[in-house]
């Protein structure tokens, strides 16, 4: 670019002698002619060459620069040679002695109806040369060379024309310097031999060429001018006229003057390219550079070189610099207050929990089937692909089950979060896996619950395996976390024939189970139900052998019966991430997870702890949400997306808590103190330690004391072992800093087992 | 380790020379070397000469045979370095007497223990203890070696097991997006699973291949792949198609002879070890391996414990006062001791405890089982106060336990 820039100057030197610069570029051209380009100039010209007929005389030379320039388009020269050959065949006009005072180019065009230009004049301003022109005023480079050069070729371009009637323009010799060197700036875009605009003017006479030149100061000067006008108020404004109609042209700037308004056929093209209304870019990053105005300090012929460059290459850095996401800021909405005043419709977390294979996710699937949170295709799909790889009952637990790992085997693995309305309550489903392996992730979502529903396998057997096994470490283990109240779905009622019996018998132990882990008995609902066949969930049983259930409650009404809990709005914020993802294409990192205590909004600063890393939150969504409403803010007890800013990755594992930083947020420690309802024996041992997501080796440094279960008292200092079912406190020592703070419930695991749960002191 | 020159006096005091031959060794000289010891060995001294005529100065590093007085010991178990460092005690052109000066033992270039009794400080020279742990290091019977990787969603601990010591070479981490619903997000949980799958393959190969450097090609161990769930099983079948894919010799011979075992375990955490080494599948392909051992009997004494029938003991009053009673002895008795204890600074402390070894071993006729503390077994019991016992008949309450109590809350001051 900048080689054919000088290139180009040098021709301007030689005062439009045009065919000298025409045969230097053809030159030069042809040096880099390959002989592919050869081949193609060559069929370019037969072609361009019977499109013209046997009317236009133009040499190959001509025909091949221009295909050379539009890169082989045909149609482009065509049109190109037939304007030129035409405008040539034209007798040149005797020079219209436009002499005095050809002062704008209004005054130029005066005698030429508007609208109706005739046609060779038309064709004078044409079209495409705007492009080289602009290509070449954007090449003003920065170390001005090229200005001096043109500035130069100017003013001995003034000499030799002596033409008498600029003078009477010029004030002072700076300024009529620049509006020569913008003048030949733009009069240079004519010499290139595909340029034509001026040129023609030019090559028709010396006289109204001079007359051009006089002319355009004006023009090229309000051009540049405007253009630094703009950004640069406080410059003292060199004395000028409104803007002319010709560069009116240019600049799409509406005069007053009516006859102004240009043949749009002219202008449409012209307008588009020369948008000189905003400051332009390089004004802008040297506004920045500098940090001030810079009118001060830069000459008006700098400036003049700034302004036009604009035009390409500096688009693509205003471009950049829009596409920088504004800062978000937070809009520090009162949000408690906002809470308050908008009506809501309550909303609940409840966690299935229950042995493997007990059928929570069919009895869930069911239940989303039937509340028609899925839809009929979506299910017959499932149905489908499940009984091709044989597992045809696994349909309902597919809705659940996304995991193709999860299909495969026929297990939950980690929690499926699902929602559904019912009249009165928005639910969200946390399908916990029954899998003892995958208990980390059941106690993760029973963290994330309001309630529980405990689902229990009716069949012959199955209850009582389930028993020993995860229905009682489930149950154990919602307990200890804190949810308080349990739904007893007893599931596979099918299996059984509805037999009254067996559901009283499960009834019975299960109550004296759960009296034992002292969950409260009256506000547990025991419903007997089948998830394959749908029965009992959202319908009554149909089933006559099941008749004694007549008027008991359904599934949904068991679960519609739950009054909302109080969350933690006051207390600060925390929260711990369940998930870490890439949340689509506009949000490259989201972390997901239920809002503990406190409240958010967007563009907040938000500290991720064990890595203590900041980030701000760009955008949320509520899981309840349909996603249509664009959500500000969130408080307790929300399910929540948070798109973030500012974060690596690295920095974010599910189980890491978010708090605001500050003076309340969550400290990362090593060892704590515990006290500890013991499930199994406890000795200073190895012990995984969960709270929520987060799951981290650590060790019981010591057992403090058995405490004693209602006054909290030490019974007995230092034992050396702890029985199951005893309250003890206890030391931790962890492997690293984690977030556990004062008051956090804690489950402790061993070899696969939970052997403790309780709360940090 | 070989050992080159053994000359150890009836009191117990004098020299011994031995040669580390891989890194391992080095461990046992950690516990060999005890604080006040000598240590000869070859080190590199910077000498500055200072002229006599000009006071200009000019130092270089010469190759010396020093002595030291061993001051303090730092062992690096991941790289296998023993920086010992102490006061020279012979002083040569080199280096004065009084000087300070670490020593880096070096692999295969000799060293020398030379252990005093009853000197200035009291040293017990080369005690049981110490004779069976130079026994034990110049065994050139070793056992096998594994690797181990302990691995749960996200989260992987390679580890190389030795017969002395388990070293965890890398943790992998990586964060692997849960499932969500919706359509095709459960492929962004797949993806990152692969993803997580092929950094742990990367992170093991080259862990295996520093581990193959120094040892001909036909040394076969296992691998074993541990996991709740199927991690494991999802890795070993990322392994078997990548190796089918890659064609890696290493990967490929690796699976030709089915070096991976997966094995259940309850978490991806380090401490879930103990589980692994207990399962059947690696106590059949690892039986009469140290570290199999002393998992065993680890939980063996757990399982007592559990019991609570006054059998299991631990702490270190509890089981001297088990000791006094005779509860230690022939038919039964085991005493566990994390080898920790003999590492300590105080001579006296030392002592103690080889006594109570030797009174177990000697007078009393039972078990003393000495646990490596690198091992996770070791690190359990170290959890126990270092030691612990199983009775031959049970003790249902300690006398005086809350002064023997009080007495450690001194002790631990």
């Amino acid at each position: 670019m900048s080689n054919r820039r000088v290139k180009t100057v040098g021709y301007d030197d030689g005062d439009l002698d045009y065919d000298d610069a025409y045969e230097e570029e053809f030159d030069e051209g042809q040096e880099e002619v390959s002989a592919e380009d050869k081949e193609q100039l060559r069929l370019g010209t037969i072609e361009v060459r019977q499109s013209l007929g046997p009317a236009y005389q133009a040499t190959d030379q001509e025909i091949h620069d221009k295909l050379w320039d539009t890169y082989y388009d045909i149609a482009k020269t065509v049109s190109y040679i037939k304007n030129k050959h035409k405008s040539k065949s034209t007798p040149a006009k005797p020079a219209q002695p436009i002499h005095l005072p050809p002062i704008s180019v209004k005054d130029f065009f005066a005698d030429c109806p508007w609208g109706q230009v005739p046609q060779h004049r038309k064709v004078d301003i044409l079209v495409e040369p705007i492009h080289r022109s602009r290509g070449l005023l954007g090449g003003a480079s920065k170390d001005g060379k090229m200005s001096k050069l043109a500035a130069l070729a100017a003013k001995r371009r003034q000499k030799e024309n002596a033409n008498p009637a600029t003078p009477s323009k010029s004030k002072d010799e700076g300024p009529q310097d620049e509006y020569a060197a913008s003048l030949s700036k733009l009069t240079l875009s004519n010499d290139k031999p595909g340029g034509r605009t001026q040129k023609t003017i030019g090559t028709e006479g010396d006289d109204p060429m001079s007359d051009a030149a006089a002319i355009e100061p004006k023009a090229g000067s309000e051009l540049n001018g405007t253009g630094a006008k703009r950004d640069l108020e406080d410059e003292p404004i060199v004395e000028r006229t409104k803007p002319s109609a010709f560069a009116g042209t240019f600049l799409d700037t509406v005069t007053s003057d009516p006859s102004a308004t240009i043949d749009s056929s002219i202008i449409g093209n012209a307008s588009s390219m020369f948008d000189f209304k905003d400051p332009s870019p390089d004004d802008i990053v040297y506004r920045a550079q500098t940090g001030r105005t810079p009118a001060k300090t830069t000459t008006p012929q700098k400036r003049q070189q700034k302004a036009p460059p604009k035009a390409n290459v500096t688009n693509g850095v205003q471009n950049l610099s829009i596409s920088d996401p504004p800062k978000i800021k937070s809009k520090n909405i009162d949000v408690l207050g906002e809470y308050k005043k908008v009506k809501h419709k309550n909303a609940a977390n409840f966690v299935v929990i229950g042995h493997v294979d007990a059928g929570k996710s069919t009895l869930m699937g069911r239940l989303l089937f039937d509340l028609e949170a899925i839809d009929q295709r979506t299910m017959d799909r499932y149905k489908k692909e499940a009984e091709n790889i044989g597992k045809g009952s696994f349909a309902f637990a597919w809705v659940l089950d996304q995991g193709s790992e999860e299909r495969e085997r026929g297990v939950t693995i980690d929690i499926a979060m699902n929602k559904f309305d019912t009249d009165k309550t928005s639910f969200t489903i946390l399908d916990a896996p029954g899998h003892q392996d995958f208990v980390p992730n059941m106690i993760a979502g029973a963290s994330q619950a309001d309630f529980a529903v405990l689902v229990i396998d009716a069949s012959p057997g199955n209850f009582e395996s389930g028993l020993r096994g995860q229905t009682k470490e489930h149950a154990l283990l919602a307990k200890s976390i804190g949810v308080q109240r349990l739904i007893v779905a007893v599931n596979k009622m099918d299996m059984v024939n509805w037999s009254q019996d067996r559901f009283e018998d499960i009834k019975t132990q299960m109550s004296s189970f759960l009296k034992a882990t002292r969950f409260n008995l009256e506000s547990t609902a025991f419903i007997p139900c089948s998830g394959l066949q749908g029965d009992n969930i959202l319908q009554p049983v149909t089933n006559p052998a099941a008749s004694w259930y007549k008027s008991g409650q359904t599934l949904v009404q068991a679960l519609d019966s739950y009054e909302p809990t109080a969350h933690n709005l006051d207390r600060p914020l925390r929260m711990t991430v369940g998930d870490v993802f890439r949340g689509g294409v506009q949000n490259s990192l989201s972390i997901s997870g239920r809002i503990e205590a406190g409240s958010l909004q967007v563009g907040d600063q938000i500290l991720v702890q064990p890595s203590s890393e900041k980030a701000t939150i760009r955008a949320l969504d509520l899981d309840n949400d349909d996603g249509d409403e664009i959500r500000e803010w969130a408080v307790a007890g929300q399910n929540v997306i948070l798109h973030l800013n500012d974060i690596d990755p690295i920095h974010l594992r599910s189980g890491d808590v978010v708090c605001a930083p500050g003076k309340d947020q969550i400290q990362n420690t090593t060892d704590f103190a515990a006290q500890i309802l013991s499930f199994a024996h406890l000795t200073p041992m190895n012990v995984d330690i969960h709270r929520g997501r987060l799951h981290v080796p650590g060790r019981i440094s010591q057992l403090v004391g058995i405490l004693d279960k209602k006054t909290a008292d030490v019974i007995r200092k230092k034992p050396k072992i702890v029985k199951p079912e005893e309250v003890v406190r206890v030391a931790i020592e962890l492997e690293r800093g984690v977030p556990i703070e004062a008051g956090g419930r804690i489950v402790l695991r061993s070899q696969g087992e939970t052997v403790g749960a309780g709360i940090v002191e | 380790m070989r050992l080159v020159k053994r000359n150890i006096n009836s009191d117990g005091s004098g020299a011994v020379t031995l040669c580390p031959e891989e890194p391992e060794d080095m461990w046992h000289a950690y516990n060999l070397v005890l604080i006040g010891d000598f240590l000869t060995a070859s080190a590199v001294r910077r000498v500055t000469n200072e002229s006599s005529t000009t006071g200009s100065t000019s130092s270089q590093r010469v190759h010396t045979n020093l002595s030291i007085k061993v001051k303090s010991l730092d062992f690096d178990p991941q790289a296998g370095q023993l920086h010992v460092s102490g006061q020279i005690a012979r002083e040569n052109k080199y280096a004065k007497i009084g000087q300070h000066h670490t020593l880096d033992l070096e692999l295969n270039r000799n060293f020398t223990i030379d252990k005093v009794v009853e000197g200035k400080d009291g040293g017990a020279g080369w005690d049981s203890v110490a004779q069976a742990q130079l026994m034990e290091a110049v065994d050139p019977n070793k056992s096998t070696e594994a690797v181990a990787v302990v691995m749960q969603e996200g989260l992987g601990n390679i580890c190389f097991l030795t017969s002395h010591q388990t070293i965890l070479r890398q943790r992998v981490e990586a964060s692997v997006p849960r499932k969500r619903t919706g359509a095709g997000r459960s492929a962004d949980h797949d993806k990152g699973l692969q993803k997580f799958y092929s950094t742990v393959l990367d992170t093991l190969l080259r862990q295996l291949e520093v581990l193959l450097e120094n040892k001909d090609s036909s040394a076969s161990f296992p691998i074993l792949l541990a996991s709740p769930g199927f991690v494991a099983q999802g890795f070993l079948k990322y392994v078997n198609e990548t190796a089918a894919n890659r064609g890696e010799k290493l990967l490929q011979d690796l699976v030709k002879r089915k070096a991976f075992i997966v094995v259940h375990s309850s978490s991806g955490h380090l401490h879930s070890l103990n589980e692994v080494l207990n399962s059947p599948e690696v106590r059949a392909r690892l039986q009469n391996t140290q570290y199999a051992r002393e998992t065993a009997v680890m939980d063996d004494f757990f399982a007592l414990l559990r019991k609570d029938d006054g059998r299991a003991w631990y702490g270190p009053r509890e089981v001297e006062q088990a000791v006094d009673k005779g509860a230690v002895g022939r038919g039964g008795g085991v005493l566990l001791v994390n080898n920790d204890l003999f590492r300590s600074q105080d001579v006296a402390t030392r002592r103690r405890w080889v006594m109570l070894v030797d009174r177990v071993r000697d007078v009393e006729g039972g078990e003393v089982r000495i646990l490596s503390s690198d091992h996770e077994s070791g690190k359990r019991l170290e959890g126990l106060g270092g030691i612990a016992a199983i009775l031959t008949f049970p003790i249902e309450e300690m006398d005086d336990v809350e002064g023997s109590e009080d007495e450690q809350a001194k002790d631990d001051t």
